[in-house]
């Protein structure tokens, strides 16, 4: 089933011998910022790359049009449609003629040519050109992968595009974990799966016979740990993506635990365990085993995710009365309540950056995926539905996906991305229902 | 009113179904080619009809309580029907029970879990209070993922804003 990704390499070969020109113009690079106030997306040109092998046509065109899929989806950027070119790629090594793509406007040129070497597998290379100021941006680079992964190489030549346009790291050749949901409210089949960030390659990890809930990724993206009620109750397990091997990862019976999350060193893991009508958060070292309490009293504490230096924890509590955010020390001990707005908070999640946390929001019969600094304030709603729930933070921090379940008995949930400025939202491409999606590292 | 009507009418019949057992259905009740001791009583074993049936406990004792938003705690009427869960418990010792805790869809995934659980528990320790074993008692919370009703306003909420008592049979408590 995961035979994909076990042997999947990717070789960066780096700078193309003899094709990297200077680029020693006194100039500033050519560059988008992402601000609140960018709402002009800047326009580029993706031409078809150039099938360099006979039998590598067909690669060439799809790659491409990743390239510019990932590039355009982020709202970003606008490709300039390939009718409106005036000439062509005809070869990867031939001098780029700057004035026909000044002419359709376009700032940013990629060239691209993709052939399948000797053992089958492809190679793409690529170099990104400032078409205003007539200079390559960056060096060209070539990356390699067996046939069944090109789809990994469109996104890797994409994450440098973005990277270099806009000077962040780039999301793109990431992958994330979810719950794919079929059937009406009331017989509700979930599974978890995996897929590319945009929806692509989805692979089931778990049949439908049991209830799953919530996976989350290990720092590093090998294991996931989510909530299932395949021994009668619900328990975190733990699984493998690369065998698919899944097993409780804590034995206690007769107790309920849920809401997991790894530390960011992959080494403790987080969760909420149900005793009698008191749930509380717990902590455990994967490798000794040993569990330590980290919350005490009667309200209830879910929902914890850490700080990326690993040294705080945010989680919800409604020990006022409702529910509402809080930060604590990693190893416990008092608690500072962040979330001071109207209505409830809960689901935080602490930014990859590590300066502000996501959150839902439920508030007058509306739930809001929002981000707000870890102190509290600048408090920033991002959406509004009838019920959005499960933040999570694109490796990069600039994007947030989500679940949307929409309203009545033919209510259906599905995922969403939305950027932090609030602008972008789309729906997620999914054969099914989706929901609680975890956004794993960049590969 | 509803709720009074049928916790006295059960309590009744709890009182009666250890002697009388009524012939409710006359002479065809028995015609259905069920055999052994119920022939004669009238009383298929294991249909609603057997006080002693868990088709009996949810059908005629009620299986089912409900709770107000975001709430966990037990309403008169509820305690009504636990009470007689509680007798038709201690009746039938043989059983074991399950409390199912659930929420309705306004809340998170993991709030409504750990909400589940807190109802859940209410009505475990009633039942234990009115002198259910607490052996015989489990309970689970499924949050919001088994609705019985899907209509997204406040009367099909109310429906899944509940607790289920399921019974099963147990291994010689």
């Amino acid at each position: 089933m995961m035979r994909r990704l076990a042997s999947l390499l990717i070789a960066v070969l780096a700078l193309i011998g003899g094709l990297a020109p200077l680029a020693v113009m006194a100039q500033e690079p050519l560059r988008i910022e992402i601000t609140e106030g960018v709402v002009e997306p800047m326009p580029y040109a993706i031409p078809a790359f150039v099938a360099e092998t006979p039998d590598a046509g067909q690669l060439a065109a799809e790659l491409s049009r990743v390239v510019a899929e990932d590039l355009t989806g982020t709202g970003l950027f606008r490709e300039i449609p390939r009718d409106a070119h005036i000439s062509t790629i005809a070869s990867f090594g031939a001098p780029v003629p700057f004035a026909d793509w000044k002419a359709i406007n376009a700032q940013a040129l990629i060239t691209g040519a993709v052939s399948l070497d000797g053992a089958g597998r492809v190679v793409v290379k690529f170099r990104l050109w400032d078409v205003f100021a007539g200079v390559e941006l960056g060096d060209g680079m070539q990356f390699t992968a067996t046939q069944d992964g090109w789809r990994r190489l469109a996104h890797k030549v994409a994450d440098q595009v973005y990277a270099r346009l806009t000077g962040e790291s780039p999301y793109f050749d990431s992958r994330v974990v979810f719950v794919s949901e079929t059937g009406p409210k009331n017989a509700r089949a979930k599974r978890l799966a995996i897929m590319d960030y945009d929806g692509a390659n989805v692979q089931y990890l778990t049949g439908s016979d049991a209830i799953v809930l919530a996976p989350r990724f290990s720092p590093n993206g090998e294991r996931v740990l989510y909530t299932s009620y395949a021994t009668g109750t619900p328990r975190v397990h733990v699984l493998n993506v690369g065998d698919v091997q899944s097993r409780v990862f804590q034995a206690d019976q007769g107790v309920m635990s849920f809401a997991p999350r790894f530390s960011p060193d992959g080494r403790t893991v987080i969760y909420s365990l149900t005793n009698g009508s008191n749930t509380d958060i717990w902590a455990m070292d994967i490798a000794s085993g040993a569990v330590r309490q980290l919350t005490f009293g009667p309200s209830i504490e879910t929902a914890p995710s850490y700080s990326p230096d690993g040294r705080q924890i945010v989680f919800e509590s409604d020990r006022s009365g409702t529910q509402q955010l809080y930060i604590m020390p990693a190893q416990g001990g008092e608690a500072t309540r962040i979330s001071f707005g109207d209505g409830r908070y809960g689901t935080p999640v602490w930014s990859p950056r590590g300066d502000q946390v996501a959150f839902t929001k439920q508030n007058a019969g509306r739930f809001h995926i929002g981000v707000m600094r870890t102190d509290g304030s600048e408090e920033r709603l991002l959406t509004a539905s009838f019920l959005d729930e499960s933040p999570t933070w694109a490796p990069n921090g600039r994007v947030i996906m989500f679940s949307r379940e929409t309203q009545g008995a033919q209510g259906a949930s599905a995922l969403y991305s939305v950027d932090i400025s609030g602008r972008n939202l789309k729906r997620v491409r999914t054969p099914a229902g989706g929901s609680d999606p975890s956004w794993g590292p960049l590969q | 009113m509803t709720h009074m009507t049928k916790a006295i009418l059960l309590i009744a019949a709890l009182a009666m179904s250890a002697c009388t057992n009524a012939d409710r259905f006359g002479d065809g009740a028995g015609a259905g080619g069920d055999a052994g001791a119920a022939v004669g009583t009238g009383i298929i074993p294991g249909s609603a009809n057997d006080p002693t049936s868990p088709a009996y406990f949810s059908q005629t004792v009620g299986d089912r309580i409900f709770f107000a938003v975001d709430q966990s705690t037990l309403s008169p009427e509820a305690r009504l029907t636990l009470d007689a869960q509680a007798q038709w418990l201690l009746t039938n010792s043989d059983f074991l029970a399950v409390i199912e805790g659930h929420a309705d869809e306004q809340g998170t995934r993991e709030y409504n879990i750990a909400l589940g659980a807190r109802r859940a528990n209410a009505v475990m320790e009633y039942l234990t209070s009115r002198g259910v074993p607490a052996s015989r008692l489990k309970f689970i919370s499924y949050g919001k993922e088994r609705p019985v009703e899907i209509c997204s306003v406040e009367s099909c909420y109310a429906k899944n804003r509940r607790s289920v008592t399921v019974i099963s049979m147990g291994s010689g408590v």
